[in-house]
Order: structure tokens, then C-alpha cells, then sequence
């Protein structure tokens, strides 16, 4: 290795220094030659360019993702909207051109300089919108006499547009001006202020998908800003279409049977998991969230009592009532309390230590099992079950039916409901559990707060065998090209503490509550179908212990919650409702009739097709509730 | 302890050179954040903030010349671990801004460590490469060690992201071993080995990786960030024409298109200001000052000394290079800092750092034998 042996000395280094400086001189010569470049040879051209900065970027909005339902309905979609903005430093002089402007739009000129007021503190180059969304009228006003008006521009943005409305209105949700504290999280980091994102609903949750990107063009302006040609351009990427498991026919129709009442309803495939209707009445306008409300119409929005902007399906939280005697009778069953001996004498009322709870039944419902029960919604027989298994006990088994906590659906604000414990009490009032509470809980009063979507879901699942799925709103997502990019997946969350054997006898009690002559939910029988179901009847006041009030004290607006919860065919069931009607009073006569009607538009397909023409063409509406009603009536009368 | 000959042999012109793109530098900065937003005068604060940057900076310059640079040769390895160290805590502790992972929060300043790494990559070399260099150059196997000292920075500033820094360290590392000369049998393979390589490389990359390169070295593909700089950059050096538009008279950085003004193209709004003449200039007192780096090195008369000065006036060169050709348009676009003028404290502290460690090497010139 003689290499080795030459070491470097110091003149060897000041040779290797000297070729350092001549390359660093020759990188240098090639910096001065692109500056003589650009300031000397293409100075005029890029100096003309640099005046009232002539290069500017324009950013093109990407079209959102359109809404569909299950079977390629469209929902939702963007129309064209176009804004009139302003910038300063085109609009050279700005007064003289706002004076103009003021005249020939017609708008006066106070309001036009507020506008610009309020967005002092951005870039001299950055438009600022005078009026959004202008007509045609305005628009052609402002096209026509475009060199007249230096610095004023018309852009095209699409515009979110809610097709139906009201349609679907709380599960949709609508778009609003994100907030300041919301630019700042990275979530959102490609976006910039004045932008609309998912406040509520499917336009929040799957805000990600639905939102495209931005794109944009490189323009030439001339002194007046007007664009003189486009550079470059990079289109905006269109956002992702989402496909619902709604019906809009059944969702429609949901919507049509709770038009003048407060409540909701939900519809769903108990295979599965898929909502088919999810509705909650009353519902609001979504386009005017993004149009822009008056302050008017926002205060008639909080203020009204029946509260439209709440999903009542998803956050509303209501006693299950009688409904919950499914609980009970499950929890008696598996812990052995309910066997075939187990019968009870109901004289209309029990006494449990030195009170008197009353069956709703006044007469009492004489020798009472299981079925007589629950197809006549004994309270007396219940209270007796309850007061056997104790609260913890029965609180377990409703915490494990999936009742006290969220079902997980994907949507924003789902309420978790509340199963009273003994523990649960003592900490939050500091008082031990009572006997007596035990026998309220146990018939669905007292403390007990469910949601009409976890009531679904349980009925779903007594219906199919004993599975608890996710409720699903998502059904695919596709590309704006109509690739699918997600399925919506079964998913199971759980499964009921329930033998089959014991899950069928309940089966059959649920039956008999439609079908039995004297069952309390036989107003939601089906020609030529079975329906099981469980009608439910809450108070709105939570009773107290020593409250012995009575029906009949009570003023309208306090009237008792209607519930029905439900599943059709009886035997391989398809769809399962769950109906809650605010002070309808009676589960049997408000709210059954609106599953009935769901079900079988669902079920029938000649129905269903009535349904779908009706949709089709408006203008042929019969009146189909009186003359179902009266059917309905006839074939009571018949099987008693 | 103290002798009189550093007084005779202190490096003055270094100095001057460096006080007077110091001044250079806080004016453009003082233009480029008075023609931002007027409203938003909190970007002044950004002005006075640089100036104590070059505060603090000069004092660092005075400890970096004071000790001999023998002891700093000594501690090498020791300064290296420590900012490895800084590195791997950015990476675990460090602040998240604009999407990237660099800065170390230390009460009220932050910190980049990436600036420092720069000059521990380079004193690290410098003592491995002064005792194996020979004038037949140096083989495979001994490019081993240097590789490492090399990559694990790199890959870590990779990680943050910061590419214009990752590939500034290895810019570095490579002007160094090229200095050094590599044998020629080891640099042919070495060539030849990376041209089969980069194709294969390619070939494993992920589409959006493949875009994000492809875009950083054609930024015409992306009209609307990178491209749309580098227009209004070309536009606002070219407008400065031969005599400049005057010191706070330029327009171009007022539009809202330059985001990094005051730090990646903060030569674009000097060049719109002081045209041809003052860029000129620029370039001129910069060249010295790499030229005069280089005298040091050619000066000095021990192997450290030398290839330590050299590796310190290539991280100079390759910054100014890089950053003044990329807003005239001629490189890709990276972030990196232009010394003296673009704001940035850890980007003043490092290159302070740098010129006082080139006076040390220059005023310790006659201690040897």
C-alpha cells in the first residue's frame, strides 16, 4: 500500500484550497449571470409585471361530495352561488367605484363600505366579499358594466343545497362558517377563514370525505384586476359522494306521520344494523344555515319549545316506560324469578310498604303470567318481578341489553341515557336506594332515561336472535368517478344476557301484544303480516316518592310521552322501529300506528310503490292515513 | 496564559465582513416586516427579536475564538453525542410548527438544533479526516466512520421534516471528503453504485413521496405554492432593475404570496429594493467573505485547522448558494436560511459560532512549532 505512505503535507492542502476557491468563484459567476439575467436584460418585462402585482393566485372551491340514500336518491347537492367582492387595490379610486357600484346594484352605498369596514385588517390584495350569492339581475347589472367598475369581481362558488326540505334534516345536518378556533386545529389546516364545514349531523361526521380540495389558477390582471389570461391552472378535487342506509321513501314518510308533533322516529334493519329512517320532529331548514338567517329566524329556532334543532332520536332521553318491561321480563327470566308458575293476581293496584302503586289498569287485570303481562302491559305483575330481582340486579341486565350507554352510532351529541344503580344514587344524592324505587324502575319509570335509538337497537335485537349491532348511517362512500372507497360494515357490539329458549318465549309475549285480542299494541297489526311490539306509556313529570298524582291532574303540555317499539315480520324479521311521541299519551294510540305505517310501506311492496309514485308526483296526494286508519279499525273489531 | 500575538493576529477582516452583512441583514429584515400587513405591526417584534439574536450571537462568536481550537478537537465527540441528543429530543419533545417537528422549547426562546448539528458534522470530520488524509486519497474503508457521523444526523433532521437542512449536512459532508480526495477506484464505485441505486430506490417510493419530489425539483408542477413563489420571486428581484426600487419602497413582499419573507426569500426582497447594484454587491461582499474562509484554511498550518475552516466555509457557501439561487429560481425550493440575513436565531447563533471558529483557526496561525 505505498498510497499510505505519502502523507498529506501542508502544501498538498494549499493546492486542494486554492481548486476550492476557483470553484466556489465559478458558482458565484453563474449567480451574477442569472441576476444580470432578471434585472437587467428581463427588467422592464418583470417590473411591468411587479406593478399593482400583476401575477396573483385565484383559488377555485372544490365541489362538496353529494348526499344519497340507500338506494341512489339524491339528497343533497351544491348549486351554483355567486358573490360580489371587491379589492382595494384594483378598485382604484375606491369611493368614486363604490359610488357606481351602490347605483347600479341597488344596494346602498353605507352597507357596501361596512363590508369592507369589517375586513380592514386583511392583505390590500385580499377580495372582500360586498354581497354573497347575488341574483341574476344584479349579476348581469355588474357583468355589463365590468369596465366601469375597476377592482369589483364576480365569483363562482358552489353553494351547499338541502333538495328536500326538512328532509332527513338532523341525521344531514348542515354546513356553517368555521370558527377562529377551529382554523387553528390541523384538522382543518387547509383551510382559511370564510370557508364552510359540517356543523351537525353526516356533514360533521364525515366531514373528511365530503370536503374536496382546493384547486386554483395563476392569473396575468390588468391595472383594473381584471383577469387578461390564466397561467396555470390546477383543478379543484370534487369531495367524496356518501351513500346513506336511509330510505328516503320511509324517511319521508316517518317525517309525514310526525308532521304536528314533537318526537321521533328510527327504522332499522335488524340483520344489520342499517338505519332506514331516522327522523325527529320538529324538524328546521337547513338551507337557511348556510343562506344566512335572520336573527329571527335563529330566535324562533332556540326559543321554540319543542326544540327543532335537537336530534330526538339520537339525544333525546326519555323513560322508557312500559317499553322496559322487556328488561324486567328478561332479567326475571334468566335469574329464575319468572318460571311457569309464576303467576300473579292483579287487583289494580300492589302495596309495597306503606304505599299504594297503582296498575294503570284501574279494574286490575285478575290472574296475570308472563304473556298476559306483557301483551297487556301489567304494572302490578312487574312491580312484583322488581321488587324479587332488586335494583343492582335489574340495573345489570339493562346495562348489558346496551341501555345507559351510547350505542356509538356516528354522530355527533348521542346521548347515553341513565340506568339508576344503588351506588349511582347514593353518590348522587347521598341517599340509600328504596325499596320502593326499585318498582318504578322496573316498570320503566323512575330514574330510567333511554334514547329512541338505543331502544331500536335492543328491539333489533330481540328480534333477530340476540345480537346487538352498531346502528349504521354509513352505507359506501364513492369517488365523484363512482368508485366505492368504504363500506359500511355489520358490526356487532354485543349480544343480549339471554338463552334463545328464553329470548323466543319473549318473542312470543311481544307477539301477543299486537296480536292478542286484548293486547295494548294490536292497533299495529298488518294485513298478512305478523308484528310483534311493546307499547310504552312515560311520564313526563318523574314521580317522587310520596307523589301520588293522578292522570287526570295533569295540564296538556305535561302530558305522558307515547312509545312503540316494534319489529315486523315476527318470524325473520326485517325492519325494526322504535317510535316516541312527546305527551301523546298513549303509546297504543299515539305512537303504534306510525311504526304500523313505516313497516308496512317497508314490507308491502305494493305500498312501497304507492309511496314511491306519491314521491314522484306531489300533486296526486290521497289521504292514506284516514283510510288505512278506518281498516285498521274494522280488523280490531273483527279478531275481538 | 494570555499572549499578545492573538491581539497582532486577530482576524479583523473576518469580522468586518460579518458585522457589515449583520447590518445588511436587519435592514432588509427591518423592510421586509414593515411592508408586510401594516396593521399587523406585531411582525416588528420579529425585527427586535433578530437583534438580540446577533446580541447573543457576537458573545457565542467571542467563546467560539477564544478557546484553541486543539481543545475543541479534543472534545469533539462529546459535542457531537450532545447534539445527537438535541436531535432525538426534538423528536420526542419538540414543537410542532407549520407540520414539521424542529424547534426545542427552552423557557421563553426555542431552539433549533438542526443549525447547531451542522458544526459538530463538521468539527467531527475535520478531526477523523486530518489524521487518515494522504495525497493518493482516501479508500472505501475509510469512509466508513465519516458515513455514520453523517447519516445519523441526516436521517434524524429527514425525520422532522426538514429537507433543506438534511441535505445541507450532507452537501457539507461531501464538499469535505471531496476536499480530502477521495481515491479514484473508490470514487468510481462509488458512482457507479449510487446510479444503480437511485433508480432502484425510486422504484420502492410511494406515489405521493414520488409527487412531493418530482415537485421539489420542478416547482412548476405546483402552481399554486412552490411555483407561485418562485414567480413572484423572479418577478420581484427582476423588477429591482439596475438601481432598485429604494430601501422600503418595494411592493412585491406586500402581496400576500411569501409566507417565509423574511427567512427562505428575504433575498428577493433585498434584490426588489437595491436592484442589480445592491444584489451585486451582496454577492461580492459574500464571496469574500467564503474567499477570505478559505484563506484561513490555506493559511493555516496544521491538517484540523485546514480542513476545519474548509468544512465551515463550504456550510457558508452552500447556504448563500443554494438560498440565492433558489429565489432567482435555479434550484429547487428548500429551506434554507441565507447566513446573516434571514431571520432565524439558531440559523445567527450557528453561523456566529462559524465565524469564530474561523478566527480562532486564523489568529492561532503562528502557535505552531
Amino acid at each position: 500500500m505505498t498510497k499510505y505512505l505519502k502523507t498529506a503535507d501542508m502544501e498538498w492542502y494549499k493546492q486542494r484550497v486554492i481548486i476550492s476557491m476557483l470553484f466556489v468563484a465559478a458558482a458565484f459567476i453563474v449567480l451574477f449571470v442569472r441576476l444580470f439575467y432578471l434585472q437587467v436584460i428581463k427588467g422592464d418585462e418583470l417590473r411591468r409585471l411587479s406593478e399593482n402585482n400583476r401575477i396573483r393566485l385565484q383559488s377555485t372551491d372544490p365541489p362538496r361530495g353529494l348526499i344519497f340514500d340507500r338506494n341512489g336518491v339524491l339528497l343533497v347537492d351544491n348549486r351554483p352561488s355567486f358573490d360580489l367582492s371587491i379589492i382595494l387595490k384594483d378598485a382604484k379610486p375606491v369611493k368614486e367605484t363604490i359610488r357606481k357600484l351602490s347605483k347600479y346594484i341597488h344596494v346602498s352605498e353605507s352597507e357596501l363600505t361596512a363590508k369592507i369596514a369589517s375586513a380592514k385588517h386583511s392583505s390590500p390584495y385580499k377580495p372582500i366579499v360586498l354581497k354573497q350569492d347575488i341574483g341574476r339581475d344584479m349579476l348581469a347589472a355588474v357583468e355589463v358594466r365590468k369596465y366601469d367598475l375597476p377592482g369589483i369581481g364576480v365569483n363562482v362558488k358552489p353553494r351547499r343545497h338541502y333538495i328536500n326540505k326538512h328532509r332527513a334534516a338532523h341525521l344531514i345536518g348542515y354546513l356553517g362558517e368555521i370558527s377562529s378556533g377551529e382554523l387553528k386545529s390541523s384538522k382543518y389546516s387547509e383551510l382559511k377563514q370564510g370557508d364552510f364545514i359540517g356543523k351537525f349531523g353526516v356533514e360533521k361526521a364525515f366531514e373528511s370525505f365530503l370536503r374536496g380540495k382546493r384547486g386554483g389558477r395563476q392569473v396575468e390582471v390588468n391595472v383594473m384586476g381584471q383577469v387578461v389570461s390564466v397561467l396555470k391552472t390546477v383543478d379543484a378535487r370534487p369531495g367524496k359522494n356518501i351513500f346513506l342506509t336511509i330510505d328516503h321513501i320511509l324517511q319521508k314518510q316517518a317525517e309525514v306521520l310526525l308532521k304536528d308533533v314533537a318526537g321521533a322516529v328510527v327504522a332499522m334493519d335488524p340483520e344489520n344494523g342499517h338505519i332506514l329512517a331516522l327522523a325527529s320532529s320538529p324538524p328546521f331548514d337547513q338551507n337557511i344555515f348556510v343562506d344566512g338567517m335572520s336573527h329571527e329566524q335563529w330566535e324562533a329556532l332556540i326559543s321554540n319549545p319543542f326544540r327543532p334543532m335537537e336530534n330526538k332520536a339520537i339525544q333525546g332521553e326519555y323513560p322508557p316506560a312500559s317499553t322496559f318491561k322487556i328488561i324486567t321480563a328478561i332479567a326475571g327470566l334468566e335469574e329464575g324469578i319468572i318460571d311457569d308458575n309464576f303467576i300473579i293476581y292483579c287487583p289494580g293496584h300492589y302495596k309495597y310498604g306503606n304505599r299504594i302503586y297503582r296498575c294503570w289498569k284501574r279494574g286490575g287485570h285478575g290472574n296475570v303470567d308472563l304473556v298476559k303481562a306483557l301483551a297487556e302491559s301489567c304494572d302490578v305483575y312487574f312491580y312484583q318481578v322488581g321488587q324479587k330481582l332488586t335494583i343492582d340486579r335489574l340495573a345489570s341486565y339493562a346495562t348489558a341489553c346496551g341501555l345507559g350507554s351510547p350505542t356509538g352510532i356516528n354522530l355527533d351529541q348521542e346521548a347515553e341515557g341513565l340506568i339508576p344503580t344503588s351506588a349511582w344514587k347514593r353518590r348522587r344524592t347521598g341517599i340509600s336506594w328504596q325499596g320502593g324505587e326499585t318498582l318504578s324502575v322496573a316498570i320503566g319509570q323512575g330514574y330510567n332515561l333511554v334514547t329512541p335509538l338505543q331502544m331500536v337497537v335492543l328491539t333489533a335485537a330481540v328480534a333477530n336472535g340476540g345480537i346487538r349491532y352498531k346502528p349504521l348511517i354509513l352505507k359506501e362512500i364513492k369517488t365523484a368517478e363512482g368508485k366505492t372507497i368504504i363500506s359500511g360494515e355489520r358490526q356487532s357490539i354485543g349480544q343480549l344476557p339471554i338463552s334463545k329458549q328464553t329470548l323466543a318465549r319473549v318473542n312470543k309475549c311481544l307477539w301477543e301484544v299486537v296480536n292478542h285480542p286484548k293486547g295494548t299494541g294490536r292497533i299495529a297489526r298488518i294485513d298478512g303480516i305478523d308484528v310483534s311490539g311493546k307499547t310504552g306509556t312515560a311520564q313526563l313529570v318523574k314521580r317522587r316518592d310520596d307523589d301520588t298524582e293522578s292522570e287526570a291532574d295533569i295540564s296538556d303540555h305535561l302530558k305522558d310521552h307515547a312509545w312503540f317499539v316494534s319489529y315486523a315480520p315476527s318470524v325473520d324479521p326485517k325492519i325494526a322501529v322504535a317510535v316516541i311521541v312527546e305527551h301523546g299519551e298513549h303509546g297504543s294510540s299515539a305512537a303504534a300506528p306510525i311504526a304500523r305505517d313505516i313497516m308496512r310501506t317497508y314490507l308491502k311492496k305494493d305500498e312501497y310503490d304507492r309511496h314511491l309514485r306519491l314521491a314522484a308526483n306531489p300533486s296526486m296526494r290521497i289521504t292514506i292515513k284516514d283510510k288505512t286508519q278506518t281498516g285498521e279499525k274494522d280488523a280490531i273489531q273483527r279478531s275481538m | 496564559m494570555f499572549d499578545r500575538r492573538f491581539i497582532n493576529y486577530f482576524d479583523w477582516g473576518l469580522l468586518g465582513l460579518s458585522v457589515l452583512l449583520g447590518f445588511v441583514g436587519l435592514a432588509t429584515l427591518y423592510s421586509a416586516v414593515s411592508s408586510s400587513i401594516p396593521t399587523q405591526s406585531p411582525h416588528k417584534i420579529l425585527y427586535f427579536k433578530q437583534l438580540i439574536w446577533y446580541g447573543a450571537g457576537l458573545a457565542v462568536m467571542v467563546i467560539a475564538f477564544l478557546i484553541n481550537y486543539k481543545s475543541i478537537e479534543r472534545w469533539a465527540l462529546l459535542f457531537y453525542g450532545i447534539c445527537i441528543l438535541l436531535l432525538v429530543c426534538v423528536m420526542y419533545f419538540g414543537k410542532y410548527v407549520g407540520g414539521a417537528k424542529r424547534w426545542l422549547i427552552l423557557g421563553p426562546i426555542s431552539v433549533q438544533p438542526s443549525e447547531i448539528v451542522k458544526i459538530a458534522v463538521i468539527i467531527s470530520l475535520a478531526r477523523y479526516y486530518s489524521k487518515i488524509a494522504n495525497t493518493g486519497g482516501i479508500n472505501l474503508r475509510d469512509l466508513f466512520t465519516p458515513l455514520v457521523i453523517t447519516i445519523i444526523p441526516f436521517f434524524l433532521i429527514v425525520k422532522q421534516p426538514d429537507l433543506g437542512t438534511a441535505m445541507l449536512v450532507i452537501l457539507i459532508a461531501g464538499s469535505m471528503t471531496v476536499f480530502i480526495k477521495i481515491e479514484k477506484r473508490s470514487l468510481l464505485f462509488i458512482i457507479v453504485s449510487c446510479s444503480l441505486i437511485a433508480p432502484m430506490v425510486w422504484f420502492f417510493l410511494k406515489g405521493y413521496q414520488k409527487i412531493r419530489i418530482l415537485t421539489f425539483l420542478n416547482p412548476d408542477r405546483d402552481p399554486l405554492g412552490a411555483g407561485y413563489h418562485i414567480i413572484q420571486s423572479k418577478i420581484a428581484i427582476g423588477s429591482g432593475m439596475i438601481t432598485g426600487k429604494g430601501f422600503l419602497k418595494g411592493t412585491q413582499n406586500a402581496l400576500f404570496f411569501l409566507p417565509e419573507q423574511h427567512t427562505d426569500f428575504i433575498f428577493s426582497v433585498l434584490s426588489e429594493e437595491w436592484g442589480f447594484a445592491g444584489s451585486t454587491a451582496l454577492l461580492i461582499v459574500f464571496l469574500m467573505l467564503i474567499i477570505y474562509g478559505l484563506n484561513v484554511a490555506y493559511r493555516c498550518r496544521d491538517p484540523f485547522g485546514t480542513i476545519l475552516s474548509v468544512g465551515i466555509t463550504s456550510m457558508i457557501f452552500w447556504q448563500a448558494f443554494i438560498n440565492i439561487g433558489m429565489a432567482m429560481g435555479l434550484m429547487p425550493v428548500v429551506g434554507v436560511p441565507l447566513p446573516f440575513i434571514s431571520y432565524g436565531g439558531s440559523s445567527i447563533i450557528s453561523i456566529m459560532i462559524c465565524i469564530g471558529l474561523l478566527i480562532n483557526v486564523s489568529m492561532r496561525r503562528f502557535m505552531f512549532e
